[in-house]
């Protein structure tokens, strides 16, 4: 279920596609009528109602039992939707309107980008400088200065930053996911018939940053196959814009990268795609929008602010019929700096896969902003999994700390009220399920791991 | 006699510049469309795919292209997308001011470890052990402790463009004559005086010799710091470049960046013609 669909909809469809309400001809309809404040309360009721309801089926059945307007009802005399929405809806004073917000050219960070151009971030009355920056450490470091107010950031790095792996321990956290899927395996030209990943031993392969999705995503492919990622091929981190370079000059035998890194591989002939990353988990999260606690609590008003701006970006960004505007937006040299149509097929899913057929797969890349604590959970998972964070991890606390499931559940513990207490839900990653009440279960299940 | 010897040098130098290009140009030349595509597939792929066109830009597009870039060197389209005149001038003022900074610093302590045995002595390990330290080392713990990406890039031109010329300094304070300095002991000159009117000018065709070596690794450095940090500078627009898989553009950065170092170079080396003195 995404996040900008009516969680008091009994039934509503889980899967993508058509109108969930019925009165529109399609889904894109049905949300186009949203507005942004209807969608921004759409959001927190979203947030909360999954919150008392994980299991999908379960609150199909509740809402089914009791009626949806009975639900909507029930759930708004003890929580306060309205209020949390109207918080987060009514700006105070901003406490600061020039801001920065640092970007690393991939289509990852497409609703942080695209508000630049398309006025999002403007409407907000923000007057927010997009800055290109040229790696993962660098952004780390320069958020961690505060020479960024916030920051396009892969969405394990707040909680590393967090637990002080690779860094000092910093408050971080991680109010909105920008996108799911849209990463993929791209594999040299040379390698076109080795397509299981058994043949790989020996094998050279990229991925942007230790603490990264593409890390824990490729080395949980490989180890299903049986491969150790650590003895059996060699993993470098290798910074996105170097990665097709390497691979044309045979450095490396193939990456687990973002796009548009990987379509531009094909649009060069210089590889193929293998499998995307939805393959492998389905709407998995990736990047993130990211900014230190400090900002959060300092400057709670222009937070509010850019969060919104961010949110509505994501939510445009999330409609297909928008995409080939936005690849227009994104693809000049002020941006990504990269051929539009490589952006385009990245963001429209259909695509050239390098070996001559042409795909289509419209959810190749999708962007929804909620930051489910589960995947927090799992991320820590596979930092414990391969020696990342050593010793006990308090998997939840963590979790709550740095992914803001919703500004709701802090405002309502502002007003005095209980918030939910986790907003988790559960999923499958190449058929086994991930159960984020269990992490260390979880953890001890794989027979490839070094805690 | 040495017109016609420089006459024939340049004739032979632009004889070897357009052997090199039409080599270029010929190397580049692609293998013609590839057969068998599926027209729809074609349209997403990219002209070196489809014609078989090098990934090597020849030297007309490289022409075509700087062209582009000198007609208009100062357009500013957003923070992340400058004209090359800017980039450049951020460049040229980032070595400029930690060039500076190393300057104002080494060249008193040069003087100091010259005329004094003792602190020679003691600063060498010091002095030893920092100089082979490669600047890009320095990049991270700059940001770390500095806090600020635009002074960290300062900082690391100066710590590299430091000890060359520091070297330099003391080893030509170090060096005068020692016949010089009994006249003006035997004059009593008092010592500031001495180091003005004797030292430097004896010592200042060693400064200017470490000075020119400095530069020439300040510009080195200021590149790669740039294409670490991001942001503005002729080396993040190398990297921006890089990342766009533009050869083309990271050619032409290339040639400005060596004109402009060889400018620099020749500055200091005009510089370095006033001050030598025949003995």
């Amino acid at each position: 279920m995404s996040t900008f669909d009516d969680p008091f909809d009994s039934k509503r469809q889980l899967q993508r596609g058509g109108c969930s309400c019925g009165h529109h001809a399609s889904e894109a309809e049905h949300r186009a009528a949203l507005d942004g404040d209807a969608r921004l309360s759409r959001v927190i009721e979203s947030a909360i109602v999954r919150a008392l309801f994980p299991n999908d089926v379960t609150r199909r059945d509740f809402l089914g039992a009791v009626g949806s307007a009975t639900a909507a009802a029930a759930i708004a005399s003890i929580l306060p939707v309205g209020f949390a929405s109207e918080a987060l809806a009514q700006a105070g004073p901003l406490e600061k309107t020039d801001l920065k917000v640092g970007f690393i050219p991939i289509t990852c960070a497409t609703p942080i980008i695209m508000a630049h151009p398309m006025g999002f971030y403007a409407k907000q009355k923000l007057n927010v400088e997009v800055v290109k920056t040229a790696g993962w450490a660098v952004i780390r470091d320069k958020t961690l200065n505060k020479e960024y107010d916030a920051a396009h950031m892969l969405s394990p790095m707040p909680l590393a930053i967090t637990v002080g792996a690779g860094s000092n321990p910093i408050p971080y956290t991680m109010p909105a996911v920008e996108n799911v899927n849209g990463q993929a395996i791209t594999l040299a030209m040379k390698h076109k018939d080795k397509r299981d990943p058994k043949q790989w031993k020996g094998f050279r392969l990229a991925v942007p940053f230790d603490y990264s999705m593409h890390n824990y995503l490729l080395r949980y492919y490989l180890a299903e196959a049986g491969l150790d990622p650590d003895a059996d091929v060699q993993i470098r981190a290798v910074p996105p814009p170097e990665m097709v370079a390497n691979l044309r000059a045979d450095n490396i035998d193939g990456f687990l990268a973002p796009d548009p890194v990987n379509q531009r591989a094909v649009f060069d002939g210089v590889g193929f795609i293998h499998m995307l990353s939805k393959e492998i988990w389905d709407r998995h999260p990736c990047c993130a929008f990211a900014a230190s606690k400090a900002f959060v609590t300092e400057m709670p008003n222009t937070y509010a602010a850019l969060l919104r701006a961010i949110i509505e970006s994501t939510a445009y960004a999330s409609r297909p019929e928008n995409r080939k505007e936005i690849a227009e937006a994104i693809a000049p040299a002020n941006y990504l700096n990269q051929p539009v149509t490589v952006v385009e097929q990245v963001l429209t899913g259909t695509f050239a896969d390098g070996l001559g057929q042409v795909r289509r797969v419209p959810d190749r890349i999708d962007f929804d902003p909620f930051p489910w604590e589960s995947f927090a959970i799992w991320i820590l998972t596979q930092m414990k999994r391969w020696g990342q964070v050593k010793g006990d991890v308090d998997y939840a606390a963590v979790a709550r700390q740095v992914f803001l499931a919703t500004d709701a559940a802090k405002l309502m513990k502002e007003a005095g009220m209980t918030p939910p207490a986790a907003t988790s839900k559960t999923f499958a990653i190449m058929g086994k399920t991930f159960d984020p009440a269990d992490p260390e279960g979880y953890l001890a299940s794989f027979k490839i791991r070094r805690a | 006699m040495a017109r016609s010897l420089t006459l024939r040098a340049s004739v032979l130098s632009a004889a070897i510049l357009a052997t090199l290009l039409a080599a270029w140009h010929l190397a580049t030349g692609g293998s013609g469309p590839v057969a068998d595509m599926d027209p729809e597939y074609a349209k997403l792929m990219g002209q070196t795919a489809v014609q078989g066109t090098s990934a090597m830009p020849g030297p007309l597009e490289v022409g075509a292209t700087l062209w582009r870039h000198l007609s208009d060197p100062f357009y500013i389209r957003g923070t992340n997308d400058m004209g090359i005149g800017i980039q450049l001038a951020h460049s040229v003022a980032r070595v400029a001011a930690g060039y500076l900074l190393a300057v104002l610093v080494a060249i008193p302590a040069g003087f100091l470890i010259g005329m004094s045995p003792l602190m020679s002595r003691a600063l060498d390990p010091f002095i030893q052990v920092m100089k082979p330290i490669s600047p890009l080392a320095w990049m991270p713990l700059a940001l770390y402790t500095i806090k600020d990406s635009g002074l960290s890039a300062i900082f690391v031109i100066f710590i590299c463009s430091l000890w060359p010329m520091l070297i330099n300094t003391a080893f030509g304070v170090a060096s005068v004559r020692r016949e010089w300095l009994n006249v003006a002991r035997t004059l009593e000159v008092g010592p500031l005086r001495r180091a003005f009117a004797v030292i430097l000018p004896a010592a200042a065709p060693t400064i200017l010799t470490g000075m020119r070596i400095s530069i020439g690794i300040a510009w080195l450095v200021i590149v790669a710091a740039e294409m670490l940090v991001g942001g503005t500078g002729i080396g993040y627009f190398v990297w921006n470049e890089w990342n766009n898989l533009s050869i083309t553009n990271v050619i032409i950065a290339i040639l400005v960046i060596g004109v402009v170092g060889m400018v620099l170079d020749q500055i200091l080396a005009r510089v370095a013609r006033l001050v030598t003195f025949p003995e």
